[in-house]
């Protein structure tokens, strides 16, 4: 049996450039480390912090948010907003223990397979030496927040 | 024979006392409260033991107000037992909804706690290195602690609450409100409004209810409350002020904002938000100036990196009141240790 740590990366890849290269890659039958689970959000200004802390929390040993090239996002500035928040976000976890490392912004344009498959590949290295984060097991959470009730 | 009043019991467990003065600051109206109510418990103003709670029938407390946050095993005994005695279990401010500053010490450790507080202080004598324990043996038998836990919880953590009342303290006049809705209750039958509620507050942000101008301006730096002076009338977080404003339920009346200190955050975080704490980070980070377009992607990040730099605490600062519903919950502690939590 394979007993080699396989590090679990959710990529959050935008619509119009880097789900487009994750696509491009596969179709140009590029080797890639298989460890992402790409999803696709319309712009990498969409993804909410929160989904980034749902992910360690539930088991992701790292976080790749992928969009646009810096002044080519199809809404003007997504990629922008993304890139300021995860610069915040990577500070805030650093006080929880979870190293910068395992939240990375990638910006790949449609045409950038390889680009996107290098980053993979990369982080899968980096996640690789840095060891499973095992949030759950790990720490104590507590129950979430109880769903709202209409007054 | 007089018919019987409500019975009315309020609790706390790890607090500061802020919401016991809250209370009080209704004024006047207090001699409404204990003409409608009987104190039956209410240990920061009147002498109950908690033998006497535990003499009481099942649900024989009415209306229990339970603040502060649990802390330890003791405040986890009372939160259980008031539930047990009590009709109508109210987390009332903070602490007991979301963890407040006691719950701030989940990202860190009982044991660096108990390390630091017993000795690493600089001004702590203890050349024995003696640590709390649970048991003390001295002359006249065996002495119990109360185990402090390695978590702060909140109140729903522990029991089921059935209404919820936010604010560090709750605001008096709010407070008034919802004791109003309850004696209504109590006196008229009028109906309570559904369990699980939030009581006393909106479901907007802050800013609804905050005078001051916004301007969608980009900042170049964060600032501490002390070393800037706010320009009167526009919006603190254009200033580079972390305002919880635009991630904070209303009903305070902007209280903080008005006055020049930026928002904390003590109503928590309006409905269908887990994480107060990253919806804050998105409205703090939307408000970092990205530089200028000429710039290359490593300028571009740098200068971004640049002004984060400037905030020393995101955690602390975006979690103020909400760690103990934060999604990622306490921080690196080592499942061998984590099981002395029941």
């Amino acid at each position: 049996m394979n007993t080699r740590y396989e590090p679990v990366i959710v990529g959050f890849l935008c619509n119009w450039c880097s789900y487009r290269a994750a696509d491009l890659a596969g179709m140009a039958r590029i080797k890639y480390a298989p460890n992402m689970r790409a999803i696709r959000v319309m712009c990498s200004g969409r993804v909410d912090p929160q989904f980034v802390l749902k992910a360690f929390r539930e088991g992701a040993d790292g976080v790749m948010i992928a969009g646009c090239h810096p002044g080519a996002c199809h809404y003007v500035e997504g990629n922008i907003k993304a890139l300021r928040r995860v610069t915040l976000l990577r500070a805030l976890l650093k006080q929880w223990g979870i190293e910068p490392e395992r939240t990375r912004i990638v910006w790949a344009s449609a045409s950038e397979g390889s680009v996107l498959a290098d980053a993979v590949n990369h982080m899968t290295e980096q996640l690789c030496a840095l060891g499973p984060l095992k949030w759950k097991q790990n720490q104590c959470i507590g129950q979430p927040r109880p769903l709202p009730v209409e007054v | 024979m007089a018919i019987e009043k409500p019975k009315l019991a309020m609790y706390w467990a790890s607090s500061c006392g802020g919401c016991e003065i809250s209370v009080l600051n209704i004024g006047e109206r207090i001699l409404v409260v204990d003409e409608v109510f009987d104190l039956v418990f209410f240990p920061c103003i009147a002498d109950f033991k908690v033998n006497d709670v535990k003499g009481y029938p099942d649900a024989y407390i009415d209306l229990c107000l339970f603040n502060g946050a649990i802390r330890n095993s003791e405040n986890e005994e009372m939160a259980r037992l008031l539930r047990q005695k009590s009709k109508v279990l109210v987390a009332f401010g903070s602490c007991a909804h979301e963890g407040c500053i006691p719950a701030l010490s989940n990202l860190t450790s009982k044991q660096a706690i108990l390390e630091t507080v017993y000795k690493d202080n600089p001004s702590t004598e203890n050349p024995d290195g003696i640590l709390p324990g649970l048991t003390e043996e001295v002359p006249e038998g065996i002495l119990e602690l109360p185990d402090f836990y390695n978590r702060v919880k909140t109140l729903d953590q522990v029991v089921a609450v059935d209404y919820t009342l936010p604010g560090c303290p709750p605001e008096p006049h709010q407070i008034w409100a919802v004791l109003q809705a309850v004696i209504a209750a109590f006196t008229d039958g009028t109906a309570l409004p559904p369990p699980g509620a939030i009581l006393g507050a909106g479901n907007k942000a802050v800013c609804e209810e905050c005078p001051l101008a916004r301007e969608e301006k980009k900042i170049s730096r964060f600032y501490r409350p002390f070393e800037i002076n706010p320009k009167p009338g526009k919006c603190l977080l254009d200033q580079g002020i972390v305002c919880m404003g635009p991630a904070t339920r209303n009903g305070c009346n902007a209280l903080c904002p008005v006055v020049g200190m930026g928002c904390r955050g003590c109503y928590g975080p309006m409905d269908g938000v887990e994480d107060q704490g990253a919806k804050m980070l998105s409205a703090a980070a939307s408000v970092i100036d990205a530089g200028d377009p000429s710039m290359d992607e490593e300028e571009l990040a740098q200068a971004i990196e640049d002004v984060v730099a400037t905030l020393p605490d995101p955690a602390g600062t975006f979690y103020r009141f909400s760690m103990g519903h934060s999604l990622l919950g306490g921080v690196g502690i080592a499942a061998s240790v984590k099981g002395d939590d029941p």
